[in-house]
């Protein structure tokens, strides 16, 4: 059976006299080099479509019709083909490309970047002749000229292989570079006073097969042969594009994308690729900081992590464990989570504990629905995006669901209170007025003759009929992209739309796009109110997690937003922040200050003087990703390893290290010399994880990230193939339910099956609250994210803090229209809580009578309106 | 001499000052054929007198039209005629001749193909910088609509085909086909990789699409008017029909002439008073371009070779685009040749690099033999930097390039260094051109 399905898959064709078996479709050049024959090539790259023009991979395919010289990256394999790689005649060809590449090329290999690592140059030392026949003057640009603030052009070195303006074009959809002139005089080039300004423009530096293109914030920084290098995953968002990790002399240099094919195709977003600057910033807390009158001063890590316990000691024995409250957690490593988790919950015995900002969604509803991955959104005939803009929040989920919609065919239905990225690819984008994607959801189940919150009732019927609701449709099966598209908008507003759009179609898997690096890894470890390890309830768990830890908290906790409102009410005692800064990032950040006042002891555990840490009465410095071992989890739920590629800057240690010396003063000694013991004991309990242990998490097989739950048996994952025998073993026993550990790999103290707590099943409620009217001459604010923000890892990359745009009034062309306006207008807008001056953007984006200024810009205009469920503004003309 | 006068086909015209009028077209029997396809024949029909007449592609390649339409694949539609009147082979200016004088032939010839290959859509695509050929292309297309010979329901059948202008922007790489589509779609005029070897299988917008030069599509009036085997009856061989010939250069009497082929000579051409009528002056034929410069050149020894393609390509040349240059006792070799690679390496699209790169090192190389800079390694350097663009240096070229273009900036190279070797390096002896 194996057999006959292999025969047909296969096309057999001889290269170098080999018989090799390739893939119908494949492009000899791939087939030659999986069989162990490396073709040489410039323009071809395996993610790009290929364009044939370096024509440095040519080689003799004979179809049967004579050999003639071909290049191998655009002739797809067919049976019986003969290929000759290595003849006297191909042999030649390649060496004039070669020559050719080399006439105009300036060989200034000893100031250039990418002497060490250049195609260009390898293939030169290896083949190229030693002397130039060229006597003439070469080819001049003004050299390099920087493209975008971020990448350096110069044309000079430039082999013209295209790859960097088919990656604008064709993946990024950011044709913002482009060949100009022709003939020896082609060049690449920005359009005139139109920077390269994509969200992806780090890619192209890595493609660059030369150093033509070179960024800026690593010019000149190291030599190639001087790096050291670790795999990771990127923090800066939760999609966890692997990477890999260069230092030079203990300073992080640069990151570069790793081909991980369930997730990244080795893109980086600019944000992930140039943030590692904040690692060493300026801003970082060095050394523990304890206030002593009145101000934070630095003092020893025993007398801080003493002062720190005494005031969680102090609040427990006062006022009780539940007047303690842990804010953040998704800036850590699973690990970090698991021990915060258990230091809260089980040693401290607090259920307050949030990972998320109030700007996410109810852990429940991202936890206890099906789970999909970023494949299968990719290959869904219908993906749901109800959610934030991904290009701005999860960038390289944007260029995958832009790619499947271009080229796999999957149909985009945007749910949302404003256009995205990704509205230009979707087959229908309906924009609704703010907080009331329930009605969107509640019409699209059961249909609607009338326009429904500002969307027009035939975007409905078409959305009804793309999601197979239309009479005689067969309901289709979806993917949702499930976020918070606005802060100023309640959580319930998508919940509702799910409530009503997941029973009414063929199945529905939710694919979570809450955006804060591990917030998935956090959420899996426990830190949400009402969740244990492991997507397991409070009561659920309380079992397993009483004998595991000793004990759990009584009954459900507080969430962020309580969380800040019982502080600010004076019911908290002592205030953890893991990370996490609510004067910068909480929706009401008035509250937040408030809650930062009034709570009696506050300890903030951070790698940076954040605005909220110099409020803190003491200050606990941790490691940065980059600098500590351990796992993260992507929004898939995949875990994978990071990389410690430099020593932790100054005393910091990692989150579960201080989160130990704080249980020990606490009375309880928690056990873990090292991230292994703890990942091994969270492996023991979880429900989710099972089977994920060490030895699976260094598998090479798994290089890109192991799916938790781990899949089933017989599913083959794209990129891996075959599950490896140890995980499939685990996981089948897992489906089955059997209950025996024993065929399990590597199962030393795991709790048997039977004994893990079942993982949270989760019924979206379709009630939302009853949103005010909104008075005919106000707009109601949307506040979505933009990708360069005021958040801490931008404002401490200074390549990065340049970018944030600020803050804007985009207007829909009918309420600028309305109000005389145009593009670039300064407007006044003002509600209760406050009145800025705004420039004016008029966008087709936003929807009439909707306002769109986005949150977290360092200037924090969105955050200073938002008053209630959903927020009005009024707009004044100057 | 064999100098044969056949009735013209595609020069019928040129002596009725007015015949680019719909009333002149008309009077002269204009878009009879047109009717007689659309009452009588099936499309099939057509294809098959095409067929019959062995017509062969004017624009260069030389491929029989009837066999080429036969490439489209069955029942893909929509589908579409493109009409490459981009003509900008240096020596040629027969289509531009056919554009400005008999811009109804051309019509009437596209909607005929049209017809025969089922094509919802003719693009007509007219070089940017033929001003006339596009005033007068426009002007009768209006006509033709309001005649009814183009539009809906033409001349009152079933069949219905728009034909679409465009002008090009000054690029002689969209002459090649698949970058005249990229170009009409608004793209970079640069050619396509191949596979897909053929634009009838995925062309314009990727459907299937059909190519043919103006002087190939102004001939099928004729053919469906008096029968394919009425054209095939002239000529020879596989070289049937009458075609243009664009004679310039150092003769007495340069112009477009149409002449039979096969049974017509290189020295009628040249020689006859009837055509070029000898050499200016008196002076002595020294070489030729036979078939546009990409065309690798032909001397005295091939004078008495007939107007036929196989012919030319038994010879290890081309008659191409038909532009025959002649070039008498008074030309520099080198300075000819290099005037040809420079326009070669100016025209370059820059999508491969032996082309992009070559054409220019080429070019300066032998600016340099030209200018008293050679030096005596240039001719086996020049020799190789060909043959690493065209390797072989054989015809037709082997190519590491997508298109020919890169190959063609040898055709004057290595004939003339075989020819001439003794002239080139005389200029790089006396570091100066012996002619001044």
């Amino acid at each position: 059976m194996a057999d006959t399905q292999q025969a047909s898959e296969t096309v057999i064709v001889t290269i170098d006299g080999r018989s090799v078996h390739a893939k119908p479709g494949e492009m000899v050049i791939s087939a030659a080099e999986r069989a162990g024959l490396y073709i040489p090539r410039f323009c071809y790259h395996p993610r790009l479509e290929p364009v044939g023009m370096c024509r440095m991979c040519i080689v003799n395919i004979d179809t049967g019709r004579g050999a003639t010289l071909q290049p191998a990256c655009v002739i797809p394999v067919a049976e019986g083909m003969m290929v000759d790689t290595v003849e006297a005649g191909v042999k030649k060809a390649q060496d004039g490309v070669l020559e050719f590449l080399l006439i105009n090329h300036p060989l200034d290999c000893p100031v250039c970047d990418k002497g060490g690592e250049c195609p260009l140059q390898d293939q030169t030392v290896a083949f190229g002749p030693g002397e130039s026949r060229f006597v003439e003057e070469k080819r001049h640009f003004e050299k390099p000229i920087p493209i975008s603030s971020l990448v350096d052009l110069d044309r000079e070195r430039c082999i013209l292989c295209d790859r960097c303006t088919r990656f604008a074009k064709d993946v990024a959809g950011d044709p913002l570079i482009s060949f100009v002139e022709r003939g020896n005089e082609t060049q690449v080039l920005n359009f005139p006073d139109e920077p390269f300004s994509s969200y992806f423009s780090g890619n192209v530096v890595q493609l660059c097969p030369v150093g033509a293109l070179t960024a800026r914030p690593y010019r000149f920084k190291a030599r190639p042969w001087d790096l050291e290098a670790v795999e990771s995953t990127c923090t800066s968002c939760s999609v966890g594009c692997r990477v890999e990790v260069q230092s030079t002399q203990n300073e992080l240099v640069r990151l570069v994308g790793i081909d991980a094919d369930p997730v990244n195709h080795g893109w980086l977003c600019d944000k992930g690729r140039f943030g590692y600057e904040a690692v060493s910033g300026s801003a970082r807390v060095v050394d523990p900081m304890v206030r002593a009158g009145g101000s934070l001063a630095p003092s020893s890590w025993a007398a801080a992590l003493t002062a720190a316990a005494d005031g969680i000691r102090s609040a427990i024995d006062t006022t009780g464990a539940s007047s303690v409250a842990v804010i953040g957690g998704a800036r850590l490593t699973n690990e970090d989570a698991y021990a915060w988790a258990r230091l809260a919950k089980g040693v401290i015995g607090t259920d307050h504990v949030d990972a998320q900002l109030d700007d996410g969604l109810p852990a429940g509803l991202v936890q206890g629905l099906p789970r999909a991955t970023i494949d299968d959104a990719c290959s869904a005939s219908v993906v749901v995006l109800l959610g934030p803009d991904l290009k701005e929040e999860l960038p390289v989920l944007f260029l995958r669901l832009r790619q499947a919609a271009i080229e796999g065919g999957v149909h985009l239905v945007e749910i949302s209170p404003a256009g995205s990225g990704l509205s230009p690819y979707a087959m229908v984008s309906l924009i609704h007025a703010p907080g009331e994607a329930g009605a969107i959801g509640q019409a699209l189940a059961s249909g609607s003759s009338d326009d429904v919150a500002g969307v027009a009732a035939a975007d409905i019927a078409t959305a009804r009929d793309l999601l197979g609701l239309a009479s005689g449709g067969t309901p289709a099966d979806v993917v949702c992209v499930l976020g918070r598209p606005s802060v100023a908008e309640p959580a319930t507003s998508v919940e509702a739309a799910v409530a009503h759009l997941a029973p009414a179609v063929g199945s529905f898997k939710v694919l979570p796009a809450l955006r804060r690096a591990n917030v998935m890894g956090a959420l899996d470890a426990g830190l949400a109110p009402g969740l244990l390890p492991g997507r397991t309830s409070l009561d659920s768990g309380r079992q397993t997690f009483t004998q595991r830890w000793g004990s759990v908290p009584p009954e459900v906790g507080l969430d962020t937003a309580g969380i800040l409102s019982a502080a600010a009410d004076g019911r908290i005692g002592a205030l953890v922040l893991l990370g996490a800064d609510p004067l910068a990032d909480a929706p009401d950040p008035e509250l937040a200050r408030q809650a930062l006042t009034a709570a009696r002891y506050v300890v903030a555990v951070d790698a940076f003087h954040t605005a909220s840490a110099q409020e803190a009465d003491v200050v606990l410095p941790v490691a940065t990703i980059h600098e500590k071992d351990g796992t993260t989890t992507n929004l898939e739920g995949r875990v994978s390893t990071l990389g410690h590629k430099v020593t932790p800057l100054g005393t910091a240690r990692p989150d579960w290290a201080v989160a130990s010396e704080l249980a020990r003063r606490l009375g309880e000694d928690l056990p873990w010399i090292d991230e292994t013991e703890i990942w091994t004991e969270l492996e023991s309990v979880s429900a989710c994880h099972t089977g994920i242990t060490l030895d699976v998490l260094s598998d090479p097989a798994w290089r890109d990230g192991v799916p938790a739950p781990i899949p089933a048996a017989g599913v083959t994952i794209a990129g891996v193939g075959e599950l490896p025998s140890g995980a499939v073993a685990a996981a089948s026993d897992e489906a089955a339910g059997e209950g025996d550990g024993g065929s399990r790999a590597a199962d030393v103290g795991s709790a048997p099956l039977s004994e893990r707590p079942s993982p949270i099943t989760y019924s979206p409620s379709a009630g939302t609250p009853e949103l005010p009217v909104r008075n005919g001459y106000d707009l109601r604010l949307v506040a979505g994210r933009r990708l360069y923000d005021g958040g801490t890892a931008v404002t401490n990359s200074p390549s990065l803090a340049v970018l944030a745009p600020g803050s804007t009034a985009r207007l829909s062309r009918y309420d600028a229209d309305r109000l005389g306006v145009v593009d670039g207008d300064r407007v006044r807008v003002r509600n209760a809580r406050a009145a800025h001056e705004l420039d004016v953007e008029v966008s087709g984006l936003v929807a009439r009578g909707s306002i769109a200024i986005a949150f977290g810009q360092p200037d924090g205009v969105a955050a200073s309106f938002i008053d209630g469920i959903v927020t009005d503004v009024t707009v004044e003309t100057l | 001499m064999t100098v044969t006068n056949p009735d013209k086909i595609v020069f019928a015209r040129m002596h009725h000052p007015d015949a680019h009028t719909l009333g002149g077209y008309l009077a002269t029997g204009g878009y009879t054929a047109l009717r007689k396809a659309l009452g009588d024949m099936t499309p099939e029909q057509v294809h098959e007198e095409v067929t019959a007449s062995n017509l062969t592609g004017r624009g260069g390649a030389g491929f029989p039209a009837g066999v080429k339409w036969g490439f489209l694949p069955p029942e893909v539609h929509p589908r579409y005629l493109v009409v490459n009147g981009d003509e900008s082979e240096p020596g040629t200016c027969k289509d531009r001749q056919l554009l400005e004088r008999d811009p109804h032939q051309l019509i009437e010839g596209s909607v005929l193909t049209a017809y025969a290959i089922g094509a919802e859509n003719v693009f007509l695509y007219v070089r940017g910088e033929m001003a006339l050929a596009q005033e007068r292309m426009a002007t009768a297309l209006n006509e033709a609509y309001q005649h009814g010979a183009v539009g809906e329901r033409i001349f009152g059948s079933d069949f219905s085909v728009d034909v679409v202008l465009h002008w090009g922007a000054g690029a002689y790489i969209v002459g090649e086909e698949t970058a005249l589509i990229e170009s009409l779609e608004g793209k970079r005029g640069m050619p396509r990789i191949k596979p897909p070897y053929f634009p009838a299988a995925k062309g314009l917008y990727f459907q299937p699409t059909i190519v043919n030069n103006v002087e190939t599509l102004s001939n099928v009036p004729w053919i469906v008017r008096h029968g394919g085997q009425a054209f095939a009856g002239l000529g020879g061989g596989r070289a049937t029909g009458t075609r243009l010939f664009s004679l310039s250069g150092h003769v007495a009497q340069p112009g477009n002439y149409e002449v039979e082929q096969h049974v017509t000579t290189m020295r009628d051409l040249i020689y006859d008073h009837a055509y070029g009528d000898g050499i200016r002056d008196g002076n002595e034929f020294k070489m030729m371009v036979p078939g546009g410069v990409s065309a690798p050149w032909l001397f005295e020894e091939h004078l008495d070779m007939p107007l036929d393609a196989d012919e030319a390509t038994a010879n290890k040349t081309m008659l191409g685009s038909g532009a025959v240059v002649v070039m008498d006792h008074t030309t520099c070799a080198v300075r000819a040749a290099w005037r040809i690679v420079r326009f070669f390496a100016h025209e370059s699209c820059g999508k491969c690099t032996p082309c992009r790169e070559g054409t220019t090192w080429l070019e300066r190389i032998l600016w340099r033999i030209e200018n008293g800079a050679g030096r005596p390694d240039d001719l086996d350097l020049l020799l190789d930097v060909c043959d690493n663009i065209s390797p072989g240096l054989d015809w037709p070229p082997k190519m590491t390039t997508i298109c020919p273009l890169g190959p063609s900036a040898p055709s004057p190279i290595y004939p003339s260094i075989n020819k001439f070797r003794d002239e080139y390096l005389t200029h790089i002896k006396e570091g100066a051109c012996p002619h001044g």
